[in-house]
């Protein structure tokens, strides 16, 4: 068949070529001829969509499938020259030639297999109608095999069905020896392992009485339940009569509750239980502590027998542990109805809280605060877990925490209050030791030195103690009221300033209180020590403690009112102020009382000429002097009154006074016979009023201004209440000039000095019977002499 | 002995002229200036300088009190005051020389009650037994200068001192004084009560001051105002106005600083509350009134 098809082909290609093969054979090539064989199996099999569409219909394309061999012809006649014409003719001659080759060719090459294809075609052929009848056989087979099972099935489903049954009737008949079982294991648990017999009865349980109508079953139940209630009469008495674990205890009640005892009556034993085992452990706890003793408690008590972190620590891991436990076996068994518990757990903790009070109020001395602190740590540790069950324990804690630190800030308050005192106690000690001839003792800067240190580091130290409570590893320290108001409200406030203010106070006292009221005195070097010494906290050391504590305590924002550093600065300047002005008053009176005794028991009628001095104004003159040195010692110089500023001071007091003598002139013109008299008037137009106990300066100068004043307004009032013969104005005159001698280079303004002892030496004059003063001249000899 | 000074005592008679009644001009007067009448002498050679000499308050001016050193001499005037004897006497005993400064015939109690200060101690007399009756030790911090009883509050006593305080005691607890006042910056030497308005108290000091203070929350005057329910309805407007000015606080009215010199007498007038007089040492004798805005808010 290909051999026919093939050569038709090249029969028709040969047979078509004559006509124009010679000019179409120049245009191809040896190439296209190797090609060629493959187009007509391409075709066969159908060209290739792609091929399809690009193959434009061409009727003049040699090798294409629309071509036309009379538009080919046509094409090549009218476009090609002859020579052209000629040599294509002669390539497609040589291209036939060579495709009859190639087909020849192809044919021997293939034909072995064109014959073995046809040979298994035919042999297929055969074989399937082999097949066929051998299906149909099979067939037959599979219906008979099918029918028989289905005999065999049918003769056995019947067997099958009581087997099955004969199974159910064992798992019956096994289950039924386990419930007859039920009471004799029952019987052998419930004395060893009640837990058992209880899993086992539950199991039971259910089971008996949905059969108890039987009466079998009913005695199997009974004999059980029967069981089960000793076993729960045993329970019973065993959580009434024993004291148990609370582990024990938790499981007693859980199989009384399994058992279905009532739950109201079993909580209410539970909570006995659990509260005869929490008051063991109070009572264990109440043990440490002395007997309360409300008559006798001046008596110091023996100091505890373990220290506050024991008891803190054995307090809250034996109750505060044993008290979680219980609460949460409680809320297992019970529910979360904690309506029961609450006022139970309440009670008890509001005991332990007491009684940790009453131990904390043993802590009397101050002792070791970070034990304290860590005792108070633990302890909020601890009641942390109770927490949740009781939220009001959590303030009750808080306030206990809040109440023991503020105690022991109380207490460290009180501690520095008796610090300071003992230090006061020292410095008068060594004002008032006697000092051998020729030694001085400490100095008073040395004193003050000590005394300001000394008080300073203690206050450090104590707030270094403090700090403790607010340690950033303390877990109580993040309590809102530690974070705000301990800092603000105990320390700063309680602490700090109070003890400013208190020391403040304190020195004020020794000005105000004693001196008329029968308690000794305070020594004058005492008073101006702590003059200087309040002084000096105003000017920086209160400013530096405030700075200090708002470092190490830093208050919060919101937090209450502080008492700002300028007012303690004030009321410290007032203390110092009140200080230094008694101390002037006390040594002014102390020289006045001298002078006053001096003048008052003096016949100054009868004295004779005066020769010499008095020795009681060298003695004023030495005091002053003493006091001179002793102030010195404290306080700076100061100023001496300018003479340059003295001109408006004078012209002032000229203009103050200048609408007295108009008006008043017609009252003293007529009173004023003496010229001296009249001179004195005139005088006092121009000087200054001198107020006497007026408020000194802080320095030296004023201060014994201050005392010099004093003591000369004394003689003067004291000199116009006497009455004076000729040689007592002359000894006046002569005490005057010695005192103006030496006193004025202690006085600001050496004039007031020298006033005062001019209205002295007048007042006498006015109180002489015979005044006749002494010469000038001899005055000054005198004095010099003495 | 000529030598020796000697306070005495003496019983004068004031001119006819000068008596309440009278109403001459001042000009008259001191271009006649009229003399005293001298009618007894209080005879105390033995018993030492007169400090003080009081006329029994309320009397019919038959007898005086004086103190001498430390003896307290009751007098009986007889004979139309021509002759004074002595009716009765005592002395304070203790240690060191004791001496009385000053005192006070205190005019309740049937004038039964004197006050006396020596040193820094007051103590209270019974006349009739002539005992000690009441002591305040310490009364001030230095000598005591003077005394005065209110004179409508019947155990109030005001004294004064060299500790420049004024302070104010209830005798019958002589522990503590009610009040203090420290306005002086010297001695005050006397202290007076207004005779009739005891919340005015006066007082001089040797810092030339007179001080006149107002001493509502201890006087007799009621401390608030009462008000009638009629006033209220009536005039409510000005009772309102009063109220806002109503709590007086005890406070300093005026500081007098005319003296030049220590003042060393202040007295009421007897005739009108308002006035008062003062004297220093440079012979100054200032009368000044009450001021007139305090005068009417205590009467009105």
């Amino acid at each position: 068949m290909a051999e026919v098809t093939a050569g038709t082909g090249a029969g028709s290609g040969a047979g078509s070529g004559p006509a124009g093969s010679p000019e179409a054979a120049g245009g191809s090539t040896g190439g296209g001829g190797w090609r060629r064989p493959h187009g007509p199996l391409q075709r066969y099999y159908g060209p290739s969509t792609a091929e399809a569409a690009e193959a434009a219909p061409d009727p003049t394309d040699i090798d294409g499938p629309h071509f036309d061999p009379e538009v080919f012809m046509t094409k090549v006649r009218s476009e090609c020259p002859l020579g052209q014409l000629l040599a294509r003719e002669a390539a497609l001659g040589r291209e036939i030639r060579a495709l009859d080759s190639d087909m020849q060719t192809l044919l021997y090459e293939n034909y072995n297999k064109f014959i073995s294809a046809t040979d298994t075609i035919r042999k297929m052929k055969v074989d399937f109608r082999h097949m066929e009848a051998e299906m149909d056989d099979l067939a037959a087979n599979m219906a008979a095999i099918s029918a028989s099972s289905a005999r065999v099935s049918a003769a056995l489903q019947d067997r099958h069905r009581r087997g099955a049954q004969l199974a159910g009737v064992q798992a019956l008949l096994r289950k039924l020896q386990a419930l007859v079982e039920v009471p004799g294991r029952l019987r052998c648990w419930a004395e060893t392992e009640p837990a058992r017999a209880l899993r086992c009865h539950a199991r039971a349980r259910a089971v008996l009485r949905h059969y108890r109508h039987l009466p079998s079953f009913r005695a199997i139940e009974d004999e059980s339940h029967a069981i089960m209630a000793d076993l729960a009469q045993r329970l019973r008495t065993r959580l009434r009569e024993e004291m148990l674990d609370p582990k024990e205890l938790t499981e007693c009640v859980e199989m009384l509750l399994q058992l279905e005892e009532p739950a109201e009556e079993l909580s209410e034993e539970f909570l006995s239980q659990a509260g005869a085992r929490l008051e063991a452990e109070l009572a264990a706890l109440e043990a440490e502590l002395p007997a309360a003793d409300p008559s006798g408690s001046a008596a110091t008590p023996p100091p505890p027998a373990s220290d506050i972190l024991d008891f803190v620590d054995r307090g809250s891991s034996a109750f505060v542990g044993t008290l979680c436990q219980l609460a949460g076996s409680y809320r297992a068994l019970f529910g979360e109805d904690t309506g029961r518990l609450e006022p139970f757990a309440a009670a008890l903790a509001t005991r332990y809280f007491a009684l940790l009070e009453r131990r904390l109020a043993l802590e009397h001395g101050l002792g070791d605060t970070s034990l304290l602190v860590r005792a108070l740590d633990r302890f909020h540790r601890r009641l942390r877990a109770l927490l949740e069950l009781l939220p009001a324990g959590a303030d009750a804690a808080a306030a206990l925490v809040a109440r023991a630190a503020r105690e022991r800030v109380d207490r460290y308050l009180r501690a520095l209050q008796t610090f300071f005192l003992g230090c006061l106690g020292d410095v008068r000690q060594a004002l008032a030791a006697p000092r051998p001839p020729g030694k001085e003792g400490p100095g008073l800067p040395d004193l003050l030195a000590t005394l300001a240190a000394s008080v300073l580091g203690q206050l450090k130290a104590v707030l270094a103690y403090v700090q403790l409570f607010t340690a950033r590893d303390v877990a109580f320290a993040s309590l809102p009221y530690f974070k705000g108001e301990f800092c603000v409200t105990a320390v700063r406030e309680g602490l700090v300033v109070a003890f400013v203010r208190w020391l403040c106070r304190t020195a004020r006292g020794f000005a105000d209180g004693p001196a008329e009221r029968g308690a000794p005195a305070a020594p004058p070097a005492l008073l101006l020590l702590l003059a200087r010494l309040c002084l000096d906290y105003e000017n920086s050391t209160i400013s530096y403690i405030l700075t200090l504590t708002d470092e190490q305590f830093p208050p919060q924002d919101s937090g209450p009112a502080v008492t700002p550093g300028p007012a303690l600065c004030a009321e410290a300047r007032a203390a110092a102020q009140r200080l230094l002005d008694h101390y002037v008053q006390v040594q002014g009176a102390a020289v006045a009382q001298m002078l006053r005794k001096s003048v008052e028991t003096r016949d100054w009628l009868g004295t004779v000429e005066p020769r010499n001095v008095r020795a009681v104004m060298k003695r004023v003159v030495e005091d002053i002097t003493a006091i001179d040195v002793q102030v010195g010692q404290l306080f700076e110089e100061g100023v001496r009154r300018a003479q340059s500023s003295d001109s408006s001071r004078r012209a002032f007091s000229v203009y103050s006074s200048s609408r007295a003598p108009g008006r008043y002139a017609p009252s003293y013109t007529p009173s004023a016979p003496m010229d001296t008299h009249l001179l004195s008037n005139i005088q006092k137009l121009f000087s200054e009023r001198i107020d006497i106990f007026s408020p000194v300066e802080f320095n030296k100068v004023s201060v014994l201004t201050g005392i010099i004043k004093i003591s000369l307004k004394t003689l003067l009032e004291c000199v116009r209440l006497r009455t004076l013969g000729r040689f007592g104005l002359q000894q006046v005159q002569v005490d005057g000039h010695y005192l103006q001698l030496y006193l004025w280079r202690f006085a600001s303004d050496e004039r007031v000095v020298q006033g005062l002892l001019d209205e002295v030496a007048a007042s006498a004059a006015h109180r002489c019977l015979d005044p006749v003063p002494m010469e000038h001249s001899v005055v000054e000899l005198i004095c010099e002499r003495g | 002995s000529d030598t020796k000074v000697m306070t005495c005592a003496a019983v004068w008679r004031m001119p006819k002229e000068l008596e309440s009644g009278s109403h001459e001009s001042p000009d008259d007067s001191s271009s006649n200036t009229q003399t005293l009448e001298l009618l007894c002498h209080l005879d105390n050679t033995a018993h030492g300088n007169m400090a003080c000499v009081m006329w029994e308050p309320m009397g019919d001016g038959k007898k005086i009190i004086s103190l001498a050193d430390n003896n307290i001499l009751l007098w009986d005037l007889q004979e139309s005051s021509a002759k004074a004897v002595l009716s009765s006497s005592t002395a304070l005993e203790g240690k060191g020389q004791l001496k009385f400064t000053s005192g006070r015939w205190s005019p309740h109690h049937n004038c039964t009650q004197i006050a006396t200060a020596n040193d820094t101690t007051v103590r209270g007399w019974d006349t009739r037994s002539m005992r000690q009756i009441y002591c305040i030790e310490n009364a001030h911090g230095q000598l005591v200068r003077d005394l005065d009883f209110n004179p409508n509050k019947q155990y109030y006593l005001a004294s004064c001192g060299d500790d420049c305080k004024v302070k104010f005691w209830d005798t019958r607890n002589v522990t503590e004084p009610v009040k203090t006042l420290e306005e002086h910056s010297h001695w005050v030497w006397n202290v007076r009560y207004n005779h009739s308005h005891d919340q005015l108290i006066l007082t001089g000091s040797s810092d030339s001051r007179v001080i006149l203070s107002n001493m509502v929350s201890i006087s007799s005057e009621p401390f608030g105002h009462m008000v009638d329910d009629d006033e209220l309805s009536d005039q409510e407007d000005q009772h309102q106005e009063e109220k806002i000015k109503e709590p007086l606080q005890d406070s300093v009215i005026a500081t007098y600083e005319e003296h030049e010199d220590s003042v060393y007498a202040v007295e009421w007038s007897s005739a009108d509350p308002w006035l008062f007089a003062s004297l220093s040492y440079d012979g100054r004798l200032v009368i000044n009134r009450v001021p007139r805005a305090l005068k009417y808010h205590i009467l009105l």
